[in-house]
């Protein structure tokens, strides 16, 4: 078979099936149980450090919103 | 030792662009390869002067230096460009402006892309660098990466902007619609763009908040796929290491095809993922709530990535294309109006429980008007696209009206209000000169977008039905010299509505140089942090 002609058919039966069902498991992904607090913190991430960086001590902290030590703007 | 490298280089590029002024075989080279060599020249003293200086990169403040120069760049590229697009307009209603003593320098051929890139690659590219590295840091809590690689980023976008400038007017094109940069700028582009990517990936990596923001996703795709589209589309063949005219490896219709890939998506990514990342991140933090649902803006994103890349085929309708390609292009342009309003809706939701602050806030008012203009040139896209609209909209202006209508409407504004929000926080000024300045260039923004796509729509459509007119017979029943003719009056409205919005442009110009220059530096209640 010709690659041209196998690529088409590759590219409109199988490539488009998993681009498909990749999709859907993105939308699915973003619905998943536990999203929630996790979306409205990064929501919420661009009201944290508007004037300066975050203390060079690593990552911050990472438990859940309400359990946090209030941060500097 | 990096300085001594740095030194030898640079005087090594000046000396070869020198060199290949004297051998070049065309003007726009000749004139290009004098401005890489002023360009190297100035680096190099400057590089000179600073030798041996220590340089600092604080990790405990934000690398804001170049998002400064990236607004004054913004601003000063957007009035040449709307100017540029100004003077073009009247061009076409008034041919005698095509003066004959310009050695051709100053004719709507040569200005066209000069407009076009002035508008989209300078004031769109600079307002996306400058919103990029502003973002990225802010959302990672991190310096930006690279020491000074932002610095190489700016200057680099700004010799690229002059040359492509100088290039246009003496004729160097590759005859590539948004694509017409020649070989040896399109090499250079694709140079900045990878420091562009890496001084943004390098600051995500040091991000100190464990997730990435989606303005971030939006930024990073546009920086990715730009890089790919730009170096596809631009693959071809110098003529001479002396020469700007070059051969593109594609031919017939995959050329074609391959520079309508590239012109859709760079309309896709460039103008629309960049700077819906921009309203991500702006529109939230102008109307001080977070956006309307986080989980829609994640599917606005993986939906327009998904669906973005297939549209490219109906900017070819009814010609050599297969016939499935351009069918392929008009599904997904229709599909893709979907996701584009989902990202509409989440915008302007973002204000639900704050709408009185569109009476008080003109600057949220023009981000909410740009989000309008989002989605109502994201619905005319899609229809435009269908094959039978198409057969009478295309190569009429209806298609500038459309282009216009997002372009003035959606990235022209949402850059004003990014522009207004950034000014004072940057220069740590209380507040802009004038919120009612920022109102007078809100309506002669609107008013003149409006005049401007309305006449488009009345004179393209009347265009197209003009071309598709025959009599009893079969003839065609107009020349087209009578369409022309006919265009005149929606021409002169066209270039009335520009002449407002560059006003407006020019007022804003004004109001954010007061902002620095006059108002007050914001008052710092305690500089001092305590210990922890």
């Amino acid at each position: 078979m010709e690659t041209y002609t196998f690529l088409r058919q590759l590219a409109d039966s199988w490539v488009m099936l998993a681009i498909f069902l990749l999709f859907i498991g993105v939308v699915f992904w973003a619905f998943r149980p536990g999203s929630r607090p996790i979306h409205q913190d990064a929501a919420n991430s661009i009201f944290r450090h508007d004037k300066k960086p975050a203390a060079a001590e690593g990552m911050r902290d990472q438990r859940a919103p309400s359990l946090r030590q209030p941060e500097e703007a | 030792m990096w300085d001594y490298i740095k030194l030898v280089v640079l005087g090594a590029v000046a000396v070869l662009a020198a060199i290949a002024a004297n051998y070049a075989h065309d003007l726009a080279y000749q004139v290009n390869a004098i401005v890489v060599m002023l360009a190297a020249a100035i680096a190099f003293v400057y590089a000179l002067r600073h030798t041996g200086e220590a340089r600092v990169y604080p990790a405990n403040e934000y690398f804001d230096g170049v998002v400064r120069a990236g607004v004054i760049a913004t601003t000063f590229w957007g009035v040449v460009g709307f100017l540029v697009g100004v003077v073009i307009a009247f061009q076409l209603a008034f041919p005698q402006l095509n003066i004959d003593h310009a050695f051709g320098i100053l004719n709507f051929g040569r200005l066209r892309p000069l407009h076009t890139s002035a508008v989209i690659f300078a004031f769109g590219g600079n307002a996306l660098i400058m919103s990029a590295f502003y973002i990225v840091q802010r959302t990672s809590a991190s310096r930006l990466f690279g020491g000074n690689l932002g610095w190489f980023v700016f200057w680099g976008w700004q010799l690229m902007i002059v040359m492509a400038a100088t290039s246009y007017v003496l004729g160097g094109t590759q005859g590539k619609e948004y694509a017409e940069t020649v070989w040896y700028i399109d090499i250079w582009i694709a140079v900045v763009w990878v420091a562009f990517l890496l001084a943004f990936i390098g600051t995500l990596w040091n991000r100190k908040e464990p997730h990435i923001y989606v303005a971030n996703w939006f930024l990073l795709s546009m920086i990715v796929t730009v890089a790919m589209l730009h170096i596809v589309n631009n693959l071809a063949i110098p003529v001479s290491i002396f020469s700007s005219q070059s051969v593109p490896v594609y031919a017939g219709v995959q050329d074609a095809m391959v520079q309508w890939w590239y012109g859709h998506n760079a309309v896709g990514f460039f103008l629309t993922a960049g700077f819906l990342g921009m309203m991500y991140y702006f529109v939230p933090k102008q109307a001080e709530r977070p956006v309307y649902s986080y989980k829609l803006s994640i599917i606005h994103f993986w939906a327009l990535i998904f669906l973005y890349i297939w549209a490219g085929p109906h900017h070819l309708h009814y010609t050599a294309l297969p016939d499935w390609a351009s069918t392929l292009g008009m599904v997904m342009s229709v599909i893709l109006w979907m996701p584009s309003w989902g990202g509409m809706i989440n915008g302007l939701m973002t204000l639900s429980g704050a709408w009185d602050k569109l009476r008080t806030d003109p600057v949220i008012r023009m981000m909410v008007v740009s989000i309008g203009f989002y989605g109502m040139s994201t619905f005319e896209g899609p229809m435009m696209s269908i094959k039978a609209v198409n057969s009478l909209s295309h190569y009429t202006d209806w298609t500038i009206g459309h282009v216009h209508s997002g372009a003035l409407g959606w990235n022209g504004m949402i850059t004003f209000g990014a522009l207004y929000f950034l000014t004072p926080k940057l220069w740590n000024r209380d507040g802009l000169y004038s919120l009612k300045l920022v109102s007078w260039h809100f309506w002669l923004a609107t008013i003149g977008i409006v005049l401007y796509a309305s006449s488009m729509w009345v004179t393209g459509i009347m265009e197209g039905l003009m071309w598709r007119e025959v009599d009893a017979n079969g003839f065609l029943v107009n020349a087209f010299a009578d369409t022309v003719a006919a265009k005149f009056p929606m021409y002169v409205v066209r270039g009335l509505g520009g002449a407002l919005f560059l006003t407006g442009a020019l007022i804003m110009a004004y109001n954010l140089w007061m902002t620095v220059r006059a108002q007050p530096a914001k008052a710092v209640n305690n500089s001092l942090v305590p210990a922890e």
